[in-house]
Protein backbone atom coordinates (compact mmCIF):
# COMPACT_ATOMS: atom_id res chain seq x y z
CA UNK A 1 0.00 0.00 0.00
CA UNK A 2 1.19 3.49 -0.83
CA UNK A 3 -0.37 6.63 0.65
CA UNK A 4 -0.66 9.67 -1.61
CA UNK A 5 -1.53 12.57 0.70
CA UNK A 6 -0.89 16.24 1.33
CA UNK A 7 -0.31 16.37 5.09
CA UNK A 8 2.66 14.05 5.42
CA UNK A 9 2.97 14.41 9.24
CA UNK A 10 -0.50 12.90 9.69
CA UNK A 11 0.36 10.01 7.39
CA UNK A 12 3.53 9.38 9.42
CA UNK A 13 1.55 9.51 12.67
CA UNK A 14 -1.07 7.00 11.58
CA UNK A 15 1.66 4.65 10.37
CA UNK A 16 1.68 4.55 6.56
CA UNK A 17 4.95 3.00 5.36
CA UNK A 18 5.18 4.29 1.78
CA UNK A 19 4.18 7.96 1.50
CA UNK A 20 3.97 10.24 -1.56
CA UNK A 21 3.48 13.96 -0.81
CA UNK A 22 0.61 15.31 -2.90
CA UNK A 23 -0.29 18.72 -4.36
CA UNK A 24 -2.86 20.27 -1.99
CA UNK A 25 -5.64 19.25 0.38
CA UNK A 26 -8.65 19.90 -1.90
CA UNK A 27 -6.88 18.51 -5.00
CA UNK A 28 -4.11 16.07 -4.00
CA UNK A 29 -3.62 14.76 -7.56
CA UNK A 30 -4.34 17.87 -9.59
CA UNK A 31 -3.76 21.57 -9.88
CA UNK A 32 -6.71 23.66 -11.07
CA UNK A 33 -4.41 26.60 -11.83
CA UNK A 34 -2.83 24.62 -14.69
CA UNK A 35 -4.25 23.63 -18.07
CA UNK A 36 -6.10 20.28 -18.21
CA UNK A 37 -3.17 18.76 -20.13
CA UNK A 38 -0.63 19.93 -17.56
CA UNK A 39 -2.85 18.63 -14.77
CA UNK A 40 -2.96 15.16 -16.29
CA UNK A 41 0.85 15.22 -16.45
CA UNK A 42 1.07 16.19 -12.76
CA UNK A 43 -1.32 13.37 -11.85
CA UNK A 44 0.50 10.88 -14.05
CA UNK A 45 3.81 11.78 -12.45
CA UNK A 46 2.37 11.28 -8.94
CA UNK A 47 0.78 7.93 -9.80
CA UNK A 48 4.00 6.73 -11.46
CA UNK A 49 5.88 7.79 -8.34
CA UNK A 50 3.37 5.83 -6.22
CA UNK A 51 3.83 2.73 -8.38
CA UNK A 52 7.60 3.09 -8.14
CA UNK A 53 7.32 3.33 -4.34
CA UNK A 54 5.28 0.11 -4.32
CA UNK A 55 8.17 -1.55 -6.15
CA UNK A 56 10.83 -0.23 -3.76
CA UNK A 57 12.24 -2.25 -0.87
CA UNK A 58 12.04 -0.29 2.41
CA UNK A 59 12.95 -1.05 6.01
CA UNK A 60 10.98 1.72 7.71
CA UNK A 61 8.43 4.49 7.05
CA UNK A 62 9.62 6.26 3.92
CA UNK A 63 8.53 9.53 2.36
CA UNK A 64 9.31 9.40 -1.36
CA UNK A 65 10.18 13.01 -2.05
CA UNK A 66 11.67 12.36 -5.45
CA UNK B 1 -0.79 43.63 36.81
CA UNK B 2 -2.31 40.91 34.69
CA UNK B 3 -0.37 38.63 32.36
CA UNK B 4 -0.46 39.28 28.61
CA UNK B 5 -1.87 36.41 26.55
CA UNK B 6 -1.91 35.94 22.78
CA UNK B 7 -4.62 33.64 21.46
CA UNK B 8 -4.28 31.62 18.23
CA UNK B 9 -7.48 30.55 16.44
CA UNK B 10 -8.49 29.42 12.93
CA UNK B 11 -10.61 31.19 10.32
CA UNK B 12 -13.75 29.34 11.38
CA UNK B 13 -13.69 30.33 15.04
CA UNK B 14 -12.73 33.87 14.03
CA UNK B 15 -16.04 34.05 12.17
CA UNK B 16 -14.31 34.62 8.82
CA UNK B 17 -15.74 31.53 7.18
CA UNK B 18 -15.60 27.76 6.78
CA UNK B 19 -13.79 25.66 4.18
CA UNK B 20 -14.20 28.33 1.49
CA UNK B 21 -12.00 30.59 3.66
CA UNK B 22 -9.53 27.92 4.82
CA UNK B 23 -6.81 29.55 2.71
CA UNK B 24 -7.03 32.74 4.83
CA UNK B 25 -3.54 34.14 5.41
CA UNK B 26 -2.26 34.89 8.95
CA UNK B 27 -3.75 37.99 10.48
CA UNK B 28 -3.30 39.71 13.86
CA UNK B 29 -6.04 41.59 15.70
CA UNK B 30 -5.98 43.54 18.94
CA UNK B 31 -7.87 41.98 21.85
CA UNK B 32 -10.24 39.03 21.84
CA UNK B 33 -11.94 37.33 18.89
CA UNK B 34 -14.56 34.54 19.08
CA UNK B 35 -13.76 31.94 21.76
CA UNK B 36 -11.23 34.39 23.25
CA UNK B 37 -14.13 36.05 25.02
CA UNK B 38 -14.90 32.91 27.04
CA UNK B 39 -11.20 32.25 27.63
CA UNK B 40 -10.69 35.77 28.89
CA UNK B 41 -13.62 35.40 31.28
CA UNK B 42 -12.20 32.09 32.57
CA UNK B 43 -8.90 33.81 33.46
CA UNK B 44 -10.82 36.16 35.78
CA UNK B 45 -8.68 39.24 35.24
CA UNK B 46 -5.46 37.50 36.28
CA UNK B 47 -4.44 37.35 32.63
CA UNK B 48 -5.80 39.12 29.59
CA UNK B 49 -5.86 38.36 25.86
CA UNK B 50 -4.02 41.32 24.34
CA UNK B 51 -4.07 40.02 20.80
CA UNK B 52 -5.48 37.28 18.58
CA UNK B 53 -3.66 35.69 15.65
CA UNK B 54 -5.86 34.01 13.04
CA UNK B 55 -4.86 31.68 10.22
CA UNK B 56 -6.80 29.53 7.75
CA UNK B 57 -6.33 25.79 8.35
CA UNK B 58 -5.46 24.92 4.76
CA UNK B 59 -3.13 27.89 4.40
CA UNK B 60 -1.22 26.69 7.45
CA UNK B 61 -1.15 23.03 6.39
CA UNK B 62 0.12 23.85 2.91
CA UNK B 63 2.65 26.53 3.92
CA UNK B 64 3.78 25.26 7.31
CA UNK B 65 7.21 26.89 7.47
CA UNK B 66 6.14 30.20 5.99
CA UNK B 67 2.94 30.40 8.05
CA UNK B 68 4.79 29.50 11.27
CA UNK B 69 7.33 32.28 10.69
CA UNK B 70 4.61 34.83 9.92
CA UNK B 71 2.54 33.85 12.95
CA UNK B 72 5.57 33.85 15.23
CA UNK B 73 6.38 37.41 14.18
CA UNK B 74 2.78 38.54 14.79
CA UNK B 75 2.82 36.95 18.25
CA UNK B 76 6.18 38.52 19.08
CA UNK B 77 4.82 42.02 18.43
CA UNK B 78 2.28 41.61 21.23
CA UNK B 79 5.12 40.79 23.74
CA UNK B 80 3.06 38.06 25.40
CA UNK B 81 3.76 36.28 28.68
CA UNK B 82 2.02 33.16 27.35
CA UNK B 83 0.24 31.81 24.26
CA UNK B 84 -2.98 29.80 24.10
CA UNK B 85 -4.19 28.05 20.92
CA UNK B 86 -7.64 26.64 20.22
CA UNK B 87 -9.49 24.70 21.50
CA UNK B 88 -9.42 22.75 18.22
CA UNK B 89 -11.68 19.88 19.42
CA UNK B 90 -11.55 17.17 16.72
CA UNK B 91 -10.64 19.40 13.75
CA UNK B 92 -7.48 17.75 12.40
CA UNK B 93 -5.88 20.60 10.48
CA UNK B 94 -6.77 23.13 13.19
CA UNK B 95 -5.26 20.80 15.81
CA UNK B 96 -2.12 20.31 13.75
CA UNK B 97 -1.76 24.06 13.15
CA UNK B 98 -2.36 25.08 16.76
CA UNK B 99 0.05 22.40 18.00
CA UNK B 100 2.73 23.56 15.57
CA UNK B 101 2.27 27.19 16.68
CA UNK B 102 2.58 26.23 20.36
CA UNK B 103 5.66 24.15 19.69
CA UNK B 104 7.50 26.94 17.88
CA UNK B 105 6.43 29.59 20.43
CA UNK B 106 7.68 27.45 23.32
CA UNK B 107 10.95 26.82 21.48
CA UNK B 108 11.60 30.37 20.27
CA UNK B 109 10.27 32.45 23.17
CA UNK B 110 10.48 30.00 26.08
CA UNK B 111 7.11 31.11 27.45
CA UNK B 112 4.22 28.94 28.73
CA UNK B 113 1.80 27.57 26.13
CA UNK B 114 -1.50 25.67 26.26
CA UNK B 115 -3.70 24.07 23.62
CA UNK B 116 -6.98 22.17 23.69
CA UNK B 117 -7.90 19.11 21.60
CA UNK B 118 -9.96 15.96 21.51
CA UNK B 119 -7.51 13.09 22.23
CA UNK B 120 -8.04 11.56 18.75
CA UNK B 121 -7.15 14.81 16.97
CA UNK B 122 -3.98 14.01 14.94
CA UNK B 123 -2.51 17.27 16.27
CA UNK B 124 -2.60 15.81 19.76
CA UNK B 125 -0.35 12.88 18.88
CA UNK B 126 1.98 15.18 16.94
CA UNK B 127 2.39 17.93 19.55
CA UNK B 128 1.43 16.53 22.98
CA UNK B 129 5.12 16.27 23.83
CA UNK B 130 5.73 19.96 23.09
CA UNK B 131 2.79 21.56 24.92
CA UNK B 132 0.15 21.05 27.55
CA UNK B 133 -2.90 20.13 25.49
CA UNK B 134 -6.08 20.11 27.53
CA UNK B 135 -8.37 17.18 26.75
CA UNK B 136 -11.60 18.49 25.22
CA UNK B 137 -14.77 16.97 23.78
CA UNK B 138 -14.91 16.31 20.02
CA UNK B 139 -16.97 19.40 19.15
CA UNK B 140 -17.53 23.02 20.15
CA UNK B 141 -20.37 21.89 22.40
CA UNK B 142 -17.62 21.34 24.97
CA UNK B 143 -16.31 24.92 24.76
CA UNK B 144 -17.13 25.77 28.41
CA UNK B 145 -15.09 23.07 30.15
CA UNK B 146 -12.35 23.40 27.49
CA UNK B 147 -11.60 27.09 28.08
CA UNK B 148 -11.92 26.59 31.85
CA UNK B 149 -9.31 23.85 31.83
CA UNK B 150 -7.01 25.73 29.45
CA UNK B 151 -7.24 28.88 31.59
CA UNK B 152 -6.29 26.92 34.71
CA UNK B 153 -3.28 25.33 32.98
CA UNK B 154 -1.94 28.61 31.64
CA UNK B 155 -2.40 30.49 34.94
CA UNK B 156 -0.71 27.72 36.90
CA UNK B 157 2.29 27.87 34.58
CA UNK B 158 2.45 31.68 34.72
CA UNK B 159 2.29 31.63 38.52
CA UNK B 160 5.04 29.01 38.60
CA UNK B 161 2.79 26.49 40.33
CA UNK B 162 3.44 22.79 40.03
CA UNK B 163 1.46 21.10 37.23
CA UNK B 164 0.08 17.75 38.37
CA UNK B 165 -0.23 14.53 36.41
CA UNK B 166 -2.30 14.33 33.18
CA UNK B 167 -5.11 12.68 35.16
CA UNK B 168 -5.18 15.39 37.82
CA UNK B 169 -5.01 18.33 35.42
CA UNK B 170 -6.92 16.93 32.44
CA UNK B 171 -4.24 17.39 29.77
CA UNK B 172 -3.14 14.83 27.20
CA UNK B 173 -0.27 12.74 28.43
CA UNK B 174 3.02 14.24 27.26
CA UNK B 175 5.20 11.19 27.48
CA UNK B 176 7.35 12.83 30.15
CA UNK B 177 8.65 10.49 32.82
CA UNK B 178 9.33 11.82 36.29
CA UNK B 179 11.26 10.03 38.97
CA UNK B 180 9.17 9.55 42.10
CA UNK B 181 9.65 7.53 45.26
CA UNK B 182 6.95 4.99 46.10
CA UNK B 183 6.51 2.76 49.12
CA UNK B 184 6.41 -0.44 47.10
CA UNK B 185 9.08 -1.62 44.69
CA UNK B 186 8.35 -2.20 41.00
CA UNK B 187 8.07 -5.97 41.25
CA UNK B 188 5.46 -5.74 43.96
CA UNK B 189 3.44 -3.15 42.03
CA UNK B 190 3.59 -5.24 38.85
CA UNK B 191 2.42 -8.35 40.73
CA UNK B 192 -0.49 -6.38 42.21
CA UNK B 193 -1.42 -5.11 38.77
CA UNK B 194 -1.35 -8.65 37.38
CA UNK B 195 -3.51 -9.93 40.25
CA UNK B 196 -6.04 -7.16 39.58
CA UNK B 197 -6.05 -7.98 35.88
CA UNK B 198 -6.64 -11.68 36.62
CA UNK B 199 -9.54 -10.78 38.92
CA UNK B 200 -10.98 -8.53 36.21
CA UNK B 201 -10.55 -5.43 38.39
CA UNK B 202 -9.57 -2.02 37.00
CA UNK B 203 -5.88 -1.19 37.17
CA UNK B 204 -3.72 1.62 35.91
CA UNK B 205 -0.63 0.94 33.86
CA UNK B 206 2.52 2.89 34.68
CA UNK B 207 3.66 2.74 31.08
CA UNK B 208 0.85 3.17 28.53
CA UNK B 209 1.44 1.88 25.03
CA UNK B 210 1.03 4.20 22.01
CA UNK B 211 -2.41 4.18 20.44
CA UNK B 212 -1.48 4.00 16.75
CA UNK B 213 -0.55 0.66 15.25
CA UNK B 214 2.74 0.17 13.53
CA UNK B 215 3.11 -2.47 10.88
CA UNK B 216 6.30 -3.64 9.22
CA UNK B 217 6.57 -2.46 5.60
CA UNK B 218 5.37 -5.00 3.06
CA UNK B 219 7.89 -6.38 0.57
CA UNK B 220 7.96 -4.51 -2.75
CA UNK B 221 5.99 -5.55 -5.85
CA UNK B 222 8.73 -6.95 -8.07
CA UNK B 223 6.62 -7.65 -11.12
CA UNK B 224 4.45 -4.56 -11.56
CA UNK B 225 3.65 -5.50 -15.16
CA UNK B 226 1.60 -8.40 -13.84
CA UNK B 227 0.08 -6.67 -10.82
CA UNK B 228 -3.56 -5.83 -10.17
CA UNK B 229 -3.70 -2.39 -8.55
CA UNK B 230 -6.68 -1.00 -6.61
CA UNK B 231 -7.68 2.55 -5.67
CA UNK B 232 -8.92 3.43 -2.17
CA UNK B 233 -9.61 6.95 -0.93
CA UNK B 234 -10.49 8.79 2.25
CA UNK B 235 -11.26 11.84 0.10
CA UNK B 236 -14.94 10.96 -0.24
CA UNK B 237 -15.19 10.35 -4.01
CA UNK B 238 -18.51 8.55 -4.62
CA UNK B 239 -20.90 8.06 -7.54
CA UNK B 240 -23.01 11.20 -8.10
CA UNK B 241 -25.77 11.45 -5.52
CA UNK B 242 -23.77 9.57 -2.84
CA UNK B 243 -25.93 6.42 -3.04
CA UNK B 244 -24.67 4.98 0.27
CA UNK B 245 -25.10 8.28 2.12
CA UNK B 246 -21.54 8.36 3.42
CA UNK B 247 -21.47 11.08 6.06
CA UNK B 248 -19.67 14.37 5.31
CA UNK B 249 -17.88 13.96 8.64
CA UNK B 250 -17.48 11.25 11.31
CA UNK B 251 -18.18 8.56 8.71
CA UNK B 252 -19.70 5.35 10.00
CA UNK B 253 -19.24 3.38 6.78
CA UNK B 254 -17.44 3.18 3.43
CA UNK B 255 -18.63 2.47 -0.10
CA UNK B 256 -17.61 -0.15 -2.67
CA UNK B 257 -18.12 0.95 -6.28
CA UNK B 258 -17.60 -0.61 -9.67
CA UNK B 259 -15.00 0.78 -12.06
CA UNK B 260 -15.90 -1.68 -14.83
CA UNK B 261 -15.81 0.25 -18.10
CA UNK B 262 -15.09 3.52 -16.30
CA UNK B 263 -12.30 5.39 -18.12
CA UNK B 264 -12.35 8.57 -16.03
CA UNK B 265 -13.89 9.86 -12.78
CA UNK B 266 -15.73 12.72 -14.48
CA UNK B 267 -17.96 15.34 -12.91
CA UNK B 268 -21.07 13.94 -14.58
CA UNK B 269 -20.81 10.65 -12.68
CA UNK B 270 -18.77 11.31 -9.53
CA UNK B 271 -18.55 13.83 -6.70
CA UNK B 272 -17.08 14.13 -3.23
CA UNK B 273 -19.05 13.45 -0.06
CA UNK B 274 -16.27 14.93 2.11
CA UNK B 275 -17.27 17.90 4.27
CA UNK B 276 -13.81 18.80 5.51
CA UNK B 277 -12.33 20.56 2.49
CA UNK B 278 -13.57 22.92 -0.22
CA UNK B 279 -15.25 20.47 -2.65
CA UNK B 280 -15.12 22.79 -5.70
CA UNK B 281 -12.02 21.23 -7.28
CA UNK B 282 -12.87 17.60 -6.53
CA UNK B 283 -16.42 18.01 -7.83
CA UNK B 284 -15.20 19.70 -11.00
CA UNK B 285 -12.79 16.86 -11.72
CA UNK B 286 -12.96 13.91 -9.27
CA UNK B 287 -9.77 12.46 -10.89
CA UNK B 288 -7.95 15.07 -8.78
CA UNK B 289 -8.69 12.83 -5.78
CA UNK B 290 -9.33 9.42 -7.37
CA UNK B 291 -6.95 9.24 -10.37
CA UNK B 292 -8.98 6.86 -12.56
CA UNK B 293 -8.04 8.65 -15.81
CA UNK B 294 -4.27 8.18 -15.52
CA UNK B 295 -4.65 4.70 -14.01
CA UNK B 296 -6.46 3.72 -17.23
CA UNK B 297 -3.69 5.30 -19.33
CA UNK B 298 -1.00 3.41 -17.44
CA UNK B 299 -2.99 0.17 -17.58
CA UNK B 300 -3.27 0.55 -21.35
CA UNK B 301 0.47 1.20 -21.60
CA UNK B 302 1.14 -1.98 -19.64
CA UNK B 303 2.84 -0.32 -16.65
CA UNK B 304 0.70 -2.68 -14.54
CA UNK B 305 -1.67 -5.44 -15.59
CA UNK B 306 -5.04 -4.26 -14.43
CA UNK B 307 -6.86 -1.58 -12.47
CA UNK B 308 -9.02 -3.46 -9.97
CA UNK B 309 -12.65 -3.28 -11.06
CA UNK B 310 -13.84 -1.84 -7.75
CA UNK B 311 -12.77 1.12 -5.69
CA UNK B 312 -13.43 1.85 -2.02
CA UNK B 313 -14.18 5.25 -0.54
CA UNK B 314 -14.90 6.83 2.79
CA UNK B 315 -14.67 10.28 4.34
CA UNK B 316 -11.67 10.89 6.59
CA UNK B 317 -13.07 13.90 8.41
CA UNK B 318 -13.35 13.60 12.18
CA UNK B 319 -13.85 9.88 11.56
CA UNK B 320 -12.86 7.87 14.61
CA UNK B 321 -9.75 5.73 14.60
CA UNK B 322 -11.92 2.83 15.75
CA UNK B 323 -14.17 3.12 12.70
CA UNK B 324 -11.35 3.58 10.20
CA UNK B 325 -9.54 0.57 11.57
CA UNK B 326 -12.65 -1.52 11.04
CA UNK B 327 -13.10 -0.14 7.47
CA UNK B 328 -9.46 -0.86 6.69
CA UNK B 329 -9.64 -4.44 7.90
CA UNK B 330 -12.80 -5.14 5.89
CA UNK B 331 -11.48 -3.50 2.73
CA UNK B 332 -8.18 -5.38 2.94
CA UNK B 333 -10.11 -8.64 3.33
CA UNK B 334 -12.10 -7.93 0.16
CA UNK B 335 -9.07 -6.80 -1.85
CA UNK B 336 -7.14 -9.93 -0.89
CA UNK B 337 -10.04 -12.17 -1.80
CA UNK B 338 -10.23 -10.46 -5.20
CA UNK B 339 -6.54 -11.08 -5.86
CA UNK B 340 -5.38 -7.45 -5.70
CA UNK B 341 -1.60 -7.12 -5.44
CA UNK B 342 -1.18 -3.45 -4.54
CA UNK B 343 -3.23 -0.47 -3.37
CA UNK B 344 -2.90 3.26 -3.89
CA UNK B 345 -4.66 5.14 -1.08
CA UNK B 346 -5.34 8.82 -1.66
CA UNK B 347 -6.17 11.33 1.09
CA UNK B 348 -7.19 14.95 1.01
Amino acid sequence: MVHVCTIVPISLTVGANRIIPAVAIPHPLGDPSRTPEEEVQIRRKLVLKALKALGTEIQEQTVFTD
Amino acid sequence: MSYRIVHYINQFFAGIGGEEKADHKPEAREGVVGPGLALNAAMKGRAEIVGTVICGDSYFAENMDKASAEILEMIRKFSPDAVVAGPAFNAGRYGTASGAVLEIVAKEFGIPVVGGMYPENPGAELYRKSAYIFKTSDSARGMGPAVQGMATLILKQLDGEKIGSPDEEGYIERGIRKNVFLEKVGGERAAEMLAKKLRGEPFKTEYPMPVFDRVAPNPPILDMKNAVVALVTSGGIVPKGNPDHIEASSATHYGEYSLAGVMTADEAHYETAHGGYDPTYANKNPNRVLPVDVMRQLEKEGVFKKLHEKFYATVGNGTSVGNTKKFGEEIVGKLKKDGVDAVIVTST
